[in-house]
């Protein structure tokens, strides 16, 4: 039987007294909200925590999808159900739909949330490889105010993020704009495994050119979702055939993958390159119809 | 510490530690065996419930995290002497051959059918596609909640 270690458990009735908490129980604390990567975690010894402080009661604080003032935010406890079945982000961003419909499977959405997901910064986890190629930005909560923090410096490495021992994620803001198109592409073994390799493609159209480009990847990287070189190769140039090719290239180039039961460094990244082309055909497609 | 949850309606009590799961608490503390503990791990979906008419993996929820919430076991699916549509189909249609995955497969069927009573094929292959049939029964697991979706109300009249 796996089960966890002993902890204390303590239920928070609100962000503020989530934080106190952390506050008063220190670094042995940890926040648990679906729980689909902490409890493993925990039952593998991995992760020890002498405090578990349970934010589910927060869902009316923090489980929210609201498009206002030229952005959607998302709030941390949103569950992926609701991130997947919402008309909003599908709208606004294919790619989040695409994504979601390939993380774990049903009864695991039905728990787990957009802010676990991205606190637990998996190498393979998609969320962040998504917000970063929108151009998403975190906001962070402490005792002393909120901190806005971009997804990519968000993501510091595996299992590292930008949040701080007496801190929380609350939310995720992704900017809305026009004549844009996104996608995501993404290999994985079985339904419910994570990535084998994947990339999130996110492209904005200035006239006839390329005007801005997002281009995470997930599961290709130990640190650093964002393919840079790949995103520069696109502006200022016509979305074609061409153009996604070189920039394909340079992601799988850039990229830096292990060799692992998912497979060796070499197939990896050729499945960087070719997914990266075939999303940033599908984004340029939906960018020009849109 | 103690633990309060709806369990088929009922309010159940019992102490038990943080750490322990709702797949525990339920076969352990509250006896309930109709629950099946399988691969521990979150992937199998033998331990499947409904948690406030979702479905979710009780081995990757503390017992904690249910108080103040109604769970539904396959205990509760008959009621008043009368099998659930979804068990009268799997009955009919042989969606079952060793029993170890079919409470799971029925609680996501019930609750698939609860919010979409007419599904297609496709709909019901991706709400059992957390959960497995190692006796590879799938097709008869589709044919069951057919003949559930189908059948459903003259079965519960």
């Amino acid at each position: 039987m796996q089960v966890p270690a002993p902890f204390d458990y303590a239920r928070a009735s609100s962000v503020d007294e989530a934080i106190a908490l952390l506050e008063r129980l220190g670094p042995e604390a940890r926040l648990v909200a679906g729980g689909h990567s902490l409890l493993p975690m925990m039952k593998l010894r991995l992760a020890t925590p002498e405090h578990l402080i349970d934010i589910n009661p927060l869902e009316s604080e923090l489980n929210y999808i609201r498009e206002e003032g030229g952005l959607v935010r998302i709030g941390a406890l949103t569950r992926h159900r609701d991130v997947l079945a919402s008309e909003v982000l599908a709208r606004h961003y294919p790619i989040v739909r695409e994504a979601e419909e390939l993380i774990a499977d049903p009864p695991v959405r039905n728990r787990g949330t957009v802010g676990g997901a991205l606190c637990q910064a998996d190498p393979s986890e998609d969320l962040s490889a998504v917000f970063a190629a929108l151009g998403a930005v975190t906001v962070i909560r402490g005792s002393g105010g909120e901190r806005v923090v971009t997804m990519e410096d968000f993501h510091e490495g595996p299992y590292e993020t930008a949040v701080g021992d007496a801190e929380m994620l609350v939310e995720v803001r992704v900017p809305i704009r026009e004549h844009g198109g996104s996608a995501y592409e993404k290999v994985k073994r079985r339904t419910g495994d994570w990535a084998t390799a994947a990339s999130g493609v996110a492209l904005w159209l200035d006239g006839a050119n390329v005007g801005a480009a997002g281009i995470a990847l997930s599961a290709v990287n130990p640190t650093g979702i964002r393919s840079t070189r790949a995103e520069q190769a696109l502006i200022g140039r016509p979305p074609s055939e061409e153009a996604f090719a070189e920039a394909a290239a340079l992601a799988a180039e850039d990229c830096n993958p292990a060799t692992d039961q998912r497979g060796p460094a070499d197939y990896k990244r050729h499945l960087a390159q070719e997914l990266t082309h075939r999303a940033l055909r599908r984004a340029a497609e939906r960018a020009l119809a849109s | 510490m103690q633990i309060t949850i709806t369990v088929n309606g009922e309010p159940r009590t019992a102490e038990a530690e943080p750490r322990t799961l709702l797949v525990h608490f339920l076969r352990d503390n509250l006896g309930m065996k109709g629950t099946h503990w399988g691969c521990d791990t979150s992937n199998c979906g033998a331990c499947v419930v409904l948690v406030d008419g979702e479905p979710v993996k009780s081995c990757t929820m503390l017992a904690a995290m249910a108080e103040g919430h109604e769970v539904r076991t396959v205990e509760g699916l008959e009621r008043d002497g009368h099998l659930d549509p979804v068990q009268q189909g799997f009955m009919e249609e042989h969606g079952l051959q060793c029993g170890f995955c079919t409470p799971g497969m029925m609680l996501t069927a019930r609750a698939l059918l609860d919010s979409n009573p007419n599904p297609t094929d496709d709909e019901i292959r991706v709400a059992i596609s957390g959960q497995i049939c190692r006796c590879t029964g799938y097709k008869n697991i589709i044919k069951s909640v057919r003949w559930a979706a189908e059948h459903g109300e003259e079965v519960t009249a």
